[in-house]
């Protein structure tokens, strides 16, 4: 395990920073990148990996390290930073992203990256292979979690709610879903192009124990976490957390505009700067 | 009527077992827990996984149809039944082979193939992930079922796909032998099954090779390249056609993807003709496979021959492969035309 002794709540905030700012950098390479999805997560990619995931970076391939599965593929952007910063490899093949031969794309590879437990970018299958870590996690006496982390417009694929049924089924309590559900999908609002609410009891219903947390405040989703039950049955569980999809960036905030894009000359320092100076209050645009 | 697989009277046959009493011996119910010889599956795994603790099996709702049942009766904590959920199912087989396990996942080939295609390219095979998905019941022999529950077009999607073994068991033998040898195999593969009744072409588990062809029988005038249900056809054709004083070579090419190319180049340089026959569309199968390899080399005559590019008629098994001529008569009298036309 990393040693965690000096992990608190502003190195927590300091690494959702990194990952924004390594977001900003790496899609300035590609020419375009998934911003405001990422930015959207950050808080828990940083949580999840600095002060919760039982890994041991040195061993990838350790058989009762804690999985984590990007289903919501397109934030691997934001992914790649934290691995190679927690020593997966080494950083400077970051600037590779997205070139040709690099082994850093949009959507990741497991089979190029290393510390990724799957490949992923067609949404909906993520849960499905989450099930199947934990099976096998099951048969072979480990006590080891997996987390999936899904997109709140992604669980409109139909292959989730098998996935869903079948945790609940097999009793897969060492199953974790993290919801973020920052609101968005690519055409709108996920309420106007295909309603997910009430999210909460949709899961419940399903046989999930379900909490909601705000998705940017780090004593609340380590809060969540530590909540989580342990060992390897019951019911599986669903964190859903709140967020704001392009958190950190005003411009991004809430929206649609920026799904994908790029940042370039001035526009890439201001955006810089104001990553820098951290988050601010969330202030909604008034409606037009 | 080649073999019993076309007998129809034993091709839906329940089982009288049960509690239910029926006044007339000829009623029957549900699915027979024996009576599908090809269908050793279940068994197989099962002998397997007692010195493979790697080795998993699932269905999506199909554990009697397909036999995994008999898996289930030995290892019933590694074994999983999915229920309708093909596609969690397929994926949930790559989560675990991620995890270190080989899963065997298996259901009708029509829902593997087309409805779990995505899962099988996305989770499977570009992960390289030692999934075996194992399509049962394919081709048109689910018969009057009609053709959602056909699959005639499952050679011709999967093969396209890069690192995904294409391969189609024989009989109960050659089934054997091809899980045996899947067991190490490096990445996904696709195992497609007939319907359990499958002739018998091998009278013991023969010597297999993933990707390499078995030649069955010599000649020098034709060269049928069969796979899958149509391999008995095949030689039961060539055989009355020796009688005749035709000498036909009958090759078994099992291993779809990746084709072995050394054997059709063989029976491009040391025969005179070559037909192809397959239980699929004669789009993009098994035909289409062999003319790949035959379009750069000197021309020969050179015909498929499988289900024309069309959803088959409705009608027992027994009258579809009649009717497309995919029984040893069909197959033999269009060889006959085939070479007599050259």
């Amino acid at each position: 395990m990393p040693d965690r002794s000096n992990v608190n709540i502003a190195v927590l905030e300091d690494r959702a920073k990194f990952i924004r700012t390594e977001t900003v950098r790496l899609t300035k390479i590609a020419g375009a990148g998934h911003y405001s999805s990422t930015f959207s997560c950050a808080e828990i990619l940083s949580a999840l990996y600095y002060a919760q995931m039982r890994i041991e970076p040195a061993k990838p391939d350790w058989d009762n390290r804690d999985r984590f599965v990007m289903s919501k593929g397109h934030a691997a952007i934001g992914l790649y930073p934290v691995l190679a910063d927690l020593g997966y490899f080494p950083p400077a093949e970051l600037d590779t992203y997205t070139r040709l031969g690099s082994k850093y794309g949009d959507h990741p590879d497991m089979k190029k990256v290393r510390g990724l437990d799957f490949s992923s970018g067609s949404l909906g299958h993520g849960l499905s292979v989450g099930v199947g870590m934990a099976l096998a996690g099951r048969i072979k006496g480990l006590d080891h979690r997996t987390y999936v982390m899904l997109g709140d417009g992604e669980i409109s694929e139909g292959q989730i709610w098998e996935a869903v049924s079948s945790a609940s089924h097999f009793k897969l309590g060492h199953l974790v879903i993290l919801l973020d559900r920052n609101g968005l999908s690519i055409d709108g609002h996920t309420e106007d192009i295909m309603a997910i609410e009430p999210v909460h009891d949709r899961f419940a219903s399903f046989g999930w124990d379900v909490q909601r947390v705000d998705g940017h405040d780090l004593p609340s989703i380590l809060a969540a976490f530590d909540a989580l039950p342990r060992g390897t049955t019951g019911k599986p569980q669903c964190i859903v957390f709140d967020t704001i999809k392009g958190r950190g960036v005003k411009r991004m905030e809430m929206s649609l505009d920026w799904h994908v894009g790029n940042l370039v000359g001035e526009d890439y320092d201001d955006v810089m700067a104001e990553l820098e100076a951290g988050l601010q209050p969330y202030e909604p645009e008034p409606a037009e | 009527m080649t073999t019993e697989m076309q007998n129809e009277a034993e091709i839906f046959r329940g089982t009288t077992e049960g509690k239910t009493v029926f006044k007339d011996t000829r009623s029957v119910r549900g699915t027979p827990r024996k009576g599908m010889p090809a269908f050793v599956l279940g068994e197989e795994l099962a002998e397997m996984a007692k010195t493979d603790p790697r080795i998993v099996v699932a269905t999506a709702d199909l554990a009697s149809a397909n036999r995994t049942n008999d898996f289930k009766d030995v290892h019933p904590d590694r074994f999983f039944d999915f229920g309708i959920a093909e596609k969690n199912m397929i994926t949930a087989a790559a989560g675990m082979a991620a995890s270190g396990m080989v899963p065997y996942v298996a259901t009708f080939a029509s829902f593997a193939s087309i409805l779990g295609a995505e899962q099988i390219r996305t989770d499977c095979a570009y992960p390289r992930m030692p999934v075996r998905v194992i399509g049962t019941h394919s081709g048109m022999s689910m018969g009057f079922y009609g053709s959602s529950h056909h699959a005639l077009e499952d050679l011709g999607m999967l093969r396209c796909m890069a690192d995904l073994t294409v391969i189609c068991a024989t009989d109960a033998n050659h089934l054997r032998a091809v899980l045996r040898a899947s067991a190490d195999h490096p990445g996904a593969m696709y195992i497609r099954l007939g319907r359990g009744r499958d002739p018998e072409v091998y009278a013991e588990v023969p010597d297999l090779t993933i990707g390499k062809a078995i030649r069955l029988r010599e000649g020098t005038d034709l060269t049928l390249i069969a796979t899958g249900s149509q391999v008995r056809a095949a030689l039961d054709a060539a055989l009355a056609m020796a009688a005749d004083g035709i000498g036909v070579r009958v090759v078994d090419m099992h291993t779809i993807s990746p084709l072995d190319r050394d054997e059709v180049i063989a029976a491009a340089t040391e025969t005179s003709a070559i037909m192809t026959v397959e239980e699929h569309n004669v789009t993009g199968g098994l035909g289409t496979a062999v003319a790949e390899v035959l379009i750069d080399l000197p021309r020969l005559p050179f015909k498929r021959h499988g289900v024309p590019d069309c959803y088959v008629e409705v009608g027992p098994p027994a009258a579809l492969y009649a009717a497309y001529q995919l029984d040893a008569p069909g197959v033999e009298a269009v060889a006959r035309d085939f070479i007599a036309g050259i």
